[in-house]
């Protein structure tokens, strides 16, 4: 290619300076790499990558570190926003932000979620939902849904057995600290683009000192749900959209906070 | 805060004060009795100092709070009492891990289950021995007095960030609740640039840093291991002992904390009765000052070890004396509230033995 064709290219994508040029360790078709990136290109666009503080989770994501290029601390196993929660409380000036998947945040971390939420903690929660535990093998999440296979469902989850999956963004917007709660999903463009619109808003109230920022991005785990990755974004809507309504389920950040 | 003062105050408030003296920022708390004062006195005043203070949802989430302050290279503590302090295990264990500072104090209760709100020294292997999961070590100091809980307890704040490790200040419910006059003796500023080469702050300009505890490539976790190793022996010269008139002694009672402090009182009369017993008393549980309990057995003196269970630091008193001596045990049960009497007959009856 001759230097004049390079000059004449227009520039339309490229990877925002904080997520790394590496291949990452997730499955073809995994949404994590999509939640990665929106997170990642926020934080640049909104000025707050330097001053960031990550909190990650146990699960696939346990590795965010070595994808996006930003200060971080690994919490145990649920205790996510616990360690985000004495982060923000020693670095006000910082932004926070915990990255949390569903078994990690809806069964061994509940209580620490509600409870930084309902004090109204200053940080932003990103909560990726793909109703199974991925890292370990594929087995029942609390957000497994009705008649769903996993390792330790075999036959399916059952009501009468293992209760209802939880839906923790409604569970979040009930709380009095909560200042914005939605559910995004990333199977498609359109959901992707809203997703990264909650995500601002999220990031926003803590910026601007309202309260707690959470949003929930329904996504794909192809190889613990055995199937390919366009089977997996399609069952995102006709299985988990359904009972995991998309939308905003509190939103407060016109009205200047909690307290 | 009052500085250079005398104070008549409890063993929980002498905690506070020296974190406040200390610098300690954020305060991380539940309520468990018997040390309650604790929360309740830094809810104002760490607050009105500047500092934050938290009461968790639980001694699991006040501990990773504190994982997560003492990250960011921030002076920090947490309180409870036996059960709660089983619960702080976890994150005791990644702080470890992740080499990140921290102070955990334990006023040590009845035990095993919800036991009792009294005094008992039953937490002593969970608190020499990691307590949690994995093999790692905190540093553990064990104050006597209501003096010491306030001094010992600016000294864990420094040892915790000259270690990058959790440090226990480990007492008891007599300590907690007794109290006693105290001289808040004046502490140095903690130095802004404390932690700053490790510390999360926001990458800024630099690159990202990582504080965790997983390490899956291959030899990195032995490697981590192998720091850690180097580190806790490292820690060795940090060892401290109160000898009383061990000198001429023929047995040395060995005894930490509260029950420390009641075995001198035992170790008084029978003196003045003009028999020859001493008190060996550690003030660091680890490191356990062997090497000075050592000199003593190769000096020949006979031992016995007192302590408020069935026996668990008579464990290093052995490993310390051994080739030399042995240690005779007398224990008090968690639930019982030994007097100095109640030691004086196991002390002449260890004293009669023959070596």
């Amino acid at each position: 290619m001759s230097p004049a064709a390079v000059k004449d290219e227009i520039l339309v994508f490229d990877r925002p300076e904080v997520v790394a040029d590496r291949a990452t360790h997730y499955c073809p078709g995994c949404h994590h790499g999509v939640a990665h990136r929106l997170v990642g290109e926020l934080l640049v666009e909104m000025g707050l990558a330097e001053k960031t503080i990550m909190v990650t989770a146990i699960g696939c994501s346990v590795f965010l570190y070595n994808y996006l290029l930003l200060d971080a601390v690994e919490a145990p196993h649920g205790r996510a926003p616990a360690v985000a929660t004495g982060v923000k409380r020693a670095r006000p000036d910082n932004f926070v932000f915990a990255y949390q998947g569903d078994g990690d945040l809806a069964s061994i971390g509940l209580a620490e979620i509600i409870h930084a939420a309902n004090r109204g903690e200053r940080l932003s929660i990103v909560f990726v939902n793909n109703t199974v535990y991925g890292m370990t093998g594929g087995q029942m999440a609390p957000t497994t849904l009705i008649g769903q296979k996993t390792t330790t469902c075999p036959g399916g989850r059952c009501r009468e057995r293992e209760g209802m999956p939880i839906k923790m963004t409604e569970i979040i917007a009930s709380l009095g600290g909560t200042v914005f709660a939605a559910r995004a999903a990333l199977n498609n463009v359109k959901n992707i683009r809203q997703a990264k619109k909650f995500l601002k808003t999220a990031f926003e109230v803590q910026t601007k000192g309202l309260g707690f920022g959470f949003v929930e991005l329904l996504s794909a785990c192809p190889t613990n749900w055995k199937m390919n990755p366009v089977k997996a974004n399609q069952r995102i809507e006709t299985e988990m959209i359904p009972y995991f309504p998309l939308g905003v389920f509190k939103d407060l950040s016109g009205e200047g906070g909690v307290c | 805060m009052a500085q250079n003062k005398r104070v008549f105050i409890k063993g929980n408030e002498a905690v506070a004060y020296g974190a406040l003296a200390a610098g300690c920022r954020c305060f991380f708390g539940y309520p468990i009795t018997p040390q309650n004062d604790i929360p309740e006195f830094m809810s104002k005043a760490i607050v009105d100092a500047g500092g934050e203070f938290v009461q968790a949802e639980s001694e699991v989430a006040a501990a990773n709070m504190l994982l997560g302050a003492g990250a960011c290279g921030i002076r920090a503590m947490t309180s409870s009492s036996s059960p709660g302090v089983s619960l702080k295990q976890e994150a005791i264990s990644y702080m470890a891990g992740s080499e990140i500072p921290a102070v955990i104090v334990n006023m040590n209760r009845g035990g095993p289950g919800l036991g009792d709100i009294g005094p008992s020294q039953g937490d002593y292997y969970q608190a020499t021995r990691g307590g949690g999961h994995g093999d790692y070590r905190t540093l553990v100091l064990a104050p006597g007095t209501v003096q010491e809980a306030y001094d010992l307890t600016v000294q864990a704040f420094d040892l915790a960030f000259k270690y990058r490790n959790p440090v226990l200040v480990l007492g008891d419910a007599i300590l907690g609740q007794m109290k006693e006059p105290v001289t808040l003796t004046p502490v140095a500023k903690v130095s802004k640039a404390e932690g700053k080469a490790w510390r999360l702050e926001g990458k800024g300009k630099r690159k990202p840093r990582l504080i965790k505890s997983l390490f899956l490539d291959e030899g990195a976790l032995a490697g981590q291991n192998r720091r850690l190793e180097q580190k806790y022996a490292s820690m060795a010269v940090e060892a401290a002992c109160e000898q009383f008139q061990v000198k001429d002694a023929d047995l040395v009672v060995v005894a930490y904390g509260s029950i420390g402090r009641i075995a001198k009182t035992a170790i008084r009369k029978l003196r003045a009765k003009g028999k020859k017993v001493g008190l060996f008393r550690p003030i660091t549980l680890y490191p356990f000052p062997g090497p000075a309990l050592a000199k003593l057995a190769k000096a020949g003196k006979k031992f016995l070890t007192i302590e408020h269970n069935l026996g668990q630091m008579v464990d290093d008193v052995r490993l310390a004396v051994r080739g030399f001596a042995d240690s005779a045990f007398f224990g008090v049960y968690p639930g019982d509230m030994p007097a100095p009497e109640d030691f004086e007959e196991p002390i002449v009856k260890a004293l009669r033995r023959k070596a």
